[in-house]
């Protein structure tokens, strides 16, 4: 049996996402194979090639992969999949995007988010934002999944597997993509950062928000995270939530700043090492997932904090 | 142009679900129930492109048994035209309720189909993409903008570390994110009125698609607590036991 990890890429560099794949992928005990759909980078097909346990780099080049849709990555996928049991990704919003539409085209269900991988096509992942843990078996021919990645060690670099090309289906003629926005900033990605800092809705406004944060911030190399109830206040960007509904952290160390602690968000960074929490209410459920809680007004506290350090 | 939507009865967000004494899955007995929220974003986008003159007709569709009208109940007292009931009692996993849904496409020929981008009680966030997939319907998920034009539909699309925009042609499969719109309260007025209102009640048996699960649940737990922390007394406290208890930011 082989197993084929889809990677993501943002066009110049690998996501370091792939290697907690593979790593999920050695459950299995079998060859490992990673797609590279794309325009054609050799430096990404290289990196993947260099990952500890990769047997094969599948290589899929076209001027239409430079901005890869669903509709395409499911095709090129379908197009290799009789050679696959086992068809997995690292959970993001890419993977989210194309591996559902890869199931229903091979008439199978779907396991998102990964927890655990146990014997005998069985899972574990979380259901009601993380409140339950649900233990399911699918009975389905080939196994579709998308892994939560912090759940799984970065699988070490170092091999130098073969590259080979395949041949790709045809551009699909329905979609088109059209343009981007990435968030320009000088911090560190969220999804991979050692240090985050959160804030909730309690830092009151954008500008409060971004000089309360940001010196603290800078002083530690953190990324900024923000709460939903602080993105949809427009105290932040959609792109940086944590949690069930955004983006998943599990860094060395978490700073959850002016945070109530609502499942949402704690599903997002729960995996994190240590986490410290400073809110003035002192019942705030923060608190109940904090290693170091304090209770204190923030615009005194964080300045406080950043002085110090 | 017509549009159908998909709205999925779960468990009321502010409600923490627990696990039934048997241990063999969550218990939803007498637990308040709504409409997920996700799919009220996908009811809001569709009555504004009606009152914007894009749409003509929305039709909202709901899968499960008869306790499923009162979600239905409530799109249509949002605004949404005309509502059908997929009555079953069968445990739908994501590809079945697409096969499903697909069958009411092929019923209903809309031009436009918008669902919520993940349901909050299995947070599985696939139904949309395998019902364009089975369509061979192009797609456009987790959609925090949407603009309509003659045949064709443009998405602006929440991604991690941006947004990506894609034009899509018609018909498509978008998929709602919580940033597309605020949706309407419900007044009081118009639940009323909805309440007189026919649903149209299809028997999912007819429509000759296999329900069974494929996905056995085996087990379900609740997630191990984080150890209990400790409450420090100043940010100097803080620091001291950071840098002695956990050898970071020395």
């Amino acid at each position: 049996m082989t197993i084929l990890i889809l990677a993501e890429h943002d066009g110049n560099q690998l996501s370091p996402s792939v290697q907690q794949a593979v790593t999920a992928a050695q459950f299995w005990n079998s060859s490992v194979h990673v797609l590279i759909a794309g325009n054609g980078s050799d430096a990404i097909n290289q990196q993947a090639a260099s990952i500890q346990g990769v047997e094969r780099v599948i290589s899929s080049t076209a001027k239409h992969l430079e901005h890869p849709l669903a509709e395409d990555v499911a095709n090129l996928i379908v197009s290799i999949s009789d050679d696959y049991e086992v068809i997995l990704a690292a959970h993001s919003s890419f993977s989210r995007n194309a591996l559902p539409r890869v199931a229903a085209l091979l008439d199978v269900e779907m396991i998102s988010d990964v927890l655990n991988i146990n014997g005998n096509n069985t899972y574990v992942r979380a259901i009601y934002a993380g409140n339950i843990l649900t233990t399911i078996q699918s009975t389905d021919t080939v196994q579709v999944l998308t892994i939560h990645g912090s759940k799984f060690t970065a699988a070490s670099l170092g091999n130098n597997a073969k590259i080979i090309s395949i041949e790709t289906p045809a551009a699909y003629d329905k979609a088109r993509w059209l343009s981007e926005v990435r968030s320009q900033s000088d911090r560190p990605a969220l999804n991979s950062a050692k240090v985050v800092i959160s804030g909730g809705r309690s830092l009151g406004s954008a500008e409060r928000f971004e000089q309360v944060l940001s010196p603290l911030a800078s002083k530690l190399g953190a990324a900024l995270g923000a709460t939903r109830a602080a993105v949809d206040a427009g105290f932040a960007s959609n792109d940086i939530q944590v949690g069930q509904t955004g983006v998943v952290v599990a860094p060395e160390l978490y700073i959850a700043i002016g945070v109530s602690g609502a499942v949402q968000h704690t599903y997002g960074m729960k995996d994190s090492r240590i986490v410290v929490a400073i809110n003035q209410d002192p019942d705030a459920p923060i608190f109940q997932v904090a290693d170091y809680g304090l209770v204190a007004d923030l615009f005194e506290a964080v300045p406080a904090l950043t002085a110090a350090i | 142009m017509k549009i159908l939507l998909a709205v999925k009865r779960v468990v009321d967000y502010n409600i923490k679900v627990r696990i039934k004494p048997d241990g063999s899955n969550v218990d939803i007995d007498g637990v308040k129930m709504g409409i997920n929220p996700f799919d009220e974003n996908a009811i809001e986008e569709a009555l504004r492109l009606k009152e914007q003159g894009v749409a003509t007709e929305i039709v909202a569709v709901s899968l499960g048994t008869s306790a499923n009208q009162d979600v239905l109940r409530h799109s249509l007292a949002m605004g949404v035209d005309r509502a059908i009931l997929l009555e079953t009692d069968a445990d739908l996993q994501p590809l079945r309720v697409a096969k499903l849904l697909k069958a009411i496409v092929t019923r209903e020929q809309p031009d436009l189909i918008i669902l919520g981008k993940q349901a909050i009680d299995d947070d599985a966030g696939q139904t949309g993409q395998m019902l364009a997939a089975l369509l061979n319907y192009p797609q456009g998920t987790f959609a925090s903008t949407l603009e309509v034009n003659v045949n064709e539909v443009k998405v602006t699309r929440e991604v991690d570390g941006g947004t990506e925009t894609i034009a899509l042609a018609l018909p498509a499969v978008i998929t709602a994110d919580l940033r597309l719109n605020d949706p309407r309260f419900v007044k009081l007025p118009n639940l009323m009125m909805a309440r007189k209102k026919p649903i149209e009640t299809i028997n999912a048996s007819e429509l000759g698609i296999d329900l069974a699960p494929s996905l056995k649940l085996l087990q379900v737990n609740e997630p191990a607590a984080r150890k209990v922390g400790i409450k420090v007394g100043s940010v100097k406290e803080l620091l001291e036991k950071l840098r002695t208890h956990e050898g970071i930011l020395v």
